[in-house]
């Protein structure tokens, strides 16, 4: 076996490596971020009185970070992950701004 | 191990990984936890000197209160558990801030002073560690949360792997090979248990979920947490101190009027800021039959005895978040479905267990290939964790019973027991001959499982303890039988690899 195809395995080896790595820091932080600004969102525009949105909002919180993170798992390559979880958490963004998250004073 | 394809294959390598780097942590969060179904029978046997007796509550939460306010008269809260059917003594704790420290003793029901027994922690000891890990409180409970929620990963995925799981569920081929058998025997415990797996597991998240996820609390509530509380029926909102100093009723006088109003003696007493003019005594009953976890409560003024308030009625879903912790604890188990639930948790720590042994099993080197570091580590920490776990309870148990009963420090000195014990275990596994690992390792824990009746006949020898002794009998009984299947498929396979070698000779 050559040296040169040697280093390109190890190399290879290196950066399957790095996109493990890079998957659960994303399953981790991103699939958290989600969980968190959905739970948020969900508390804002669930029908019903306050207390139960934010209990049921919670509940579900737990179901939606397990999702995302089995979805940066499952994606067919890491970029996909990455654009996936950052339109849903852009998107949950917006959804916060338009219930009045971000207003100063007391929510609805 | 390659690039995985396919939704299938990813599934499947998410589940071997995130499986094993948490397995340890949730083998002994398994192993502690379902040893909590059994929380108020295991605190029993290691208090032997505390026996039921007849108390009049009112009397008993009056000696408590003057108990607590010689102790510590400007807390700001004491709390008072009243004896019960599962604990015969009353608990009680008080704090000056509301980090802690938290000061706790237990109270003779008679007279109001600490009761004449050995220190102990008994069975909260183990429950505290199923969450806690006996780490800093916050420390712990983060780290237990993110195995919990590795382990939610890791059955969704295990689910999606697992695609025949009918048709394998009888399927068990413990004689085709050893990677088959665990292989199979993974699959039987795993999906036998698996709606109470994915049950505990969730339900475990929300318990802690304040904590973990307080997201939605805070963006409807903008931090207001106490009110939240108040709104969704958990908890009757406190009242802030006057400032001045107040004359308090007697307790057992809050008590007798919370009878009165309820037609059921409280479980636990909670008096705010004491001393207080504002003090705030809160009553709270034990959980009406059903599965949630949801006690009624009524406040009372601490000078005047006139009612507050009570807790909110809890609307569908707060109550559904109350029934998962419910569930999850399972107070409202009966004997047999306590049991029911004990032998589910012992399956989740076997799907564990075998999980991490086929971990190992699957990559064992073929013919003379040298094993790797990393294999031998994990098998290392499967024998450590595995068999180094139960010696650390069985020590734990043997310590209460051994030590001296005036030993200072006592509590801290079974614990100590525990870890050591534990360590110890582990270290005489890693550092025997490669076949005699396994065997060792479980006939160590196997051999002080057995020692524990003998040891509670000679010390303390009363009839009561007879089951709990039993039990112990048969996990030791059960260990040693696991470490003769280990010593034998071990001979076996010596003698295949003498017979083999032996046919490479000629």
């Amino acid at each position: 076996m050559s040296a040169r195809v040697e280093s390109a395995r190890g190399w290879a080896a290196q950066t399957y490596r790095l996109a493990v790595a890079t998957r659960v820091i994303l399953a981790a932080a991103g699939g958290y971020t989600v969980a968190a600004l959905a739970s948020g969102w969900l508390a804002l525009v669930l029908p019903g009185a306050r207390a139960e949105a934010v209990s049921a909002a919670t509940i579900a919180s737990f179901a939606i970070m397990a999702a995302a993170a089995v979805w940066v798992f499952a994606a067919r390559t890491l970029s996909r992950a990455v654009l996936g979880l950052s339109l849903v958490a852009a998107l949950l963004t917006v959804g916060l701004w338009l219930a009045g998250a971000f207003q100063p004073g007391a929510a609805a | 191990m390659s690039r995985p394809k396919g939704f299938r294959q990813s599934m499947a390598w998410l589940h071997t990984w995130s499986g094993l780097v948490v397995g340890w942590v949730l083998f002994a969060v398994f192993v502690t936890g379902t040893a909590s179904y059994y929380r108020s029978e295991i605190s029993r046997w290691m208090r032997p000197e505390l026996t039921d007796s007849a108390f009049d509550p009112a009397a008993t939460a009056t000696h408590a209160g003057a108990f607590l306010q010689t102790t510590m008269p400007n807390a700001m809260a004491w709390s008072i558990r009243l004896p019960s059917t599962k604990d015969p003594e009353v608990e009680v704790y008080w704090w000056r801030n509301p980090g802690g420290p938290y000061h706790h003793a237990l109270l003779d029901p008679a007279t109001g002073e600490p009761a004449k027994v050995r220190d102990t922690q008994g069975g909260d000891f183990l429950y505290r560690f199923h969450f806690e890990l006996n780490l800093p409180p916050i420390w712990g409970r983060w780290i237990v949360s993110a195995c919990a929620m590795i382990l939610l990963i890791a059955l969704i995925s295990g689910i999606v792997t697992h695609r025949r799981i009918f048709v394998d569920f009888f399927t068990f081929r413990r004689d085709r090979s050893a990677q088959r058998g665990w292989l199979d025997a993974h699959n039987v415990a795993g999906v036998l248990a698996l709606p109470f797996h994915l049950m505990i597991v969730y339900t475990g998240l929300v318990t802690l979920s304040s904590m973990l996820m307080p997201w939605a609390e805070m963006t409807a509530y903008r931090g207001e947490l106490l009110r939240y509380y108040a709104e969704a029926g958990i908890t009757i909102p406190g009242r802030p101190p006057a400032g001045r100093p107040g004359e308090a009723l007697p307790l057992g006088e809050i008590v007798t009027r919370a009878i009165a109003a309820q037609g059921q003696t409280p479980e636990l007493v909670v008096v705010s800021n004491p001393g207080d003019a504002a003090a705030t005594v809160n009553t709270y009953f034990e959980e009406p039959p059903g599965l949630a976890h949801l006690h009624p409560q009524i406040a009372y003024d601490a000078s005047t005895g006139a009612e507050i308030g009570r807790v909110g009625e809890a609307g569908p879903a707060t109550r559904t978040g109350a029934v998962m912790v419910g569930i999850h604890e399972a107070h409202f188990a009966a004997a047999p479905l306590r049991l029911l639930f004990f032998l589910c948790g012992f399956l989740g720590a076997a799907t564990v267990a075998s999980g991490l042994v086929l971990w190992t099993v699957a990559r064992t080197p073929k013919g003379a290939d040298p094993e790797g570091v990393g294999l031998r580590l994990v098998r290392l920490l499967n024998l450590g964790t595995i068999g180094g776990l139960p010696a650390g309870l069985a020590a734990y148990f043997l310590a209460n019973r051994l030590l001296p009963v005036d030993l200072p420090g006592r509590a801290d000195w079974e614990v100590r027991t525990f870890f050591i014990a534990w360590v110890a275990a582990a270290l005489a596994a890693a550092l025997s001959r490669r076949n005699r690992a396994w065997p060792l390792a479980l006939a160590i824990p196997g051999i002080a499982f057995l020692a524990i009746p003998v040891v509670d006949a000679v010390t303390v020898g009363e009839a009561r303890f007879l089951g709990f002794d039993a039990a112990m009998a048969l996990l030791g009984g059960l260990l040693l039988v696991g470490a003769r299947l280990a010593s034998r498929r071990r001979q076996v396979q010596q003698r295949a690899e003498t017979i083999l070698h032996r046919t490479a000779q000629a």
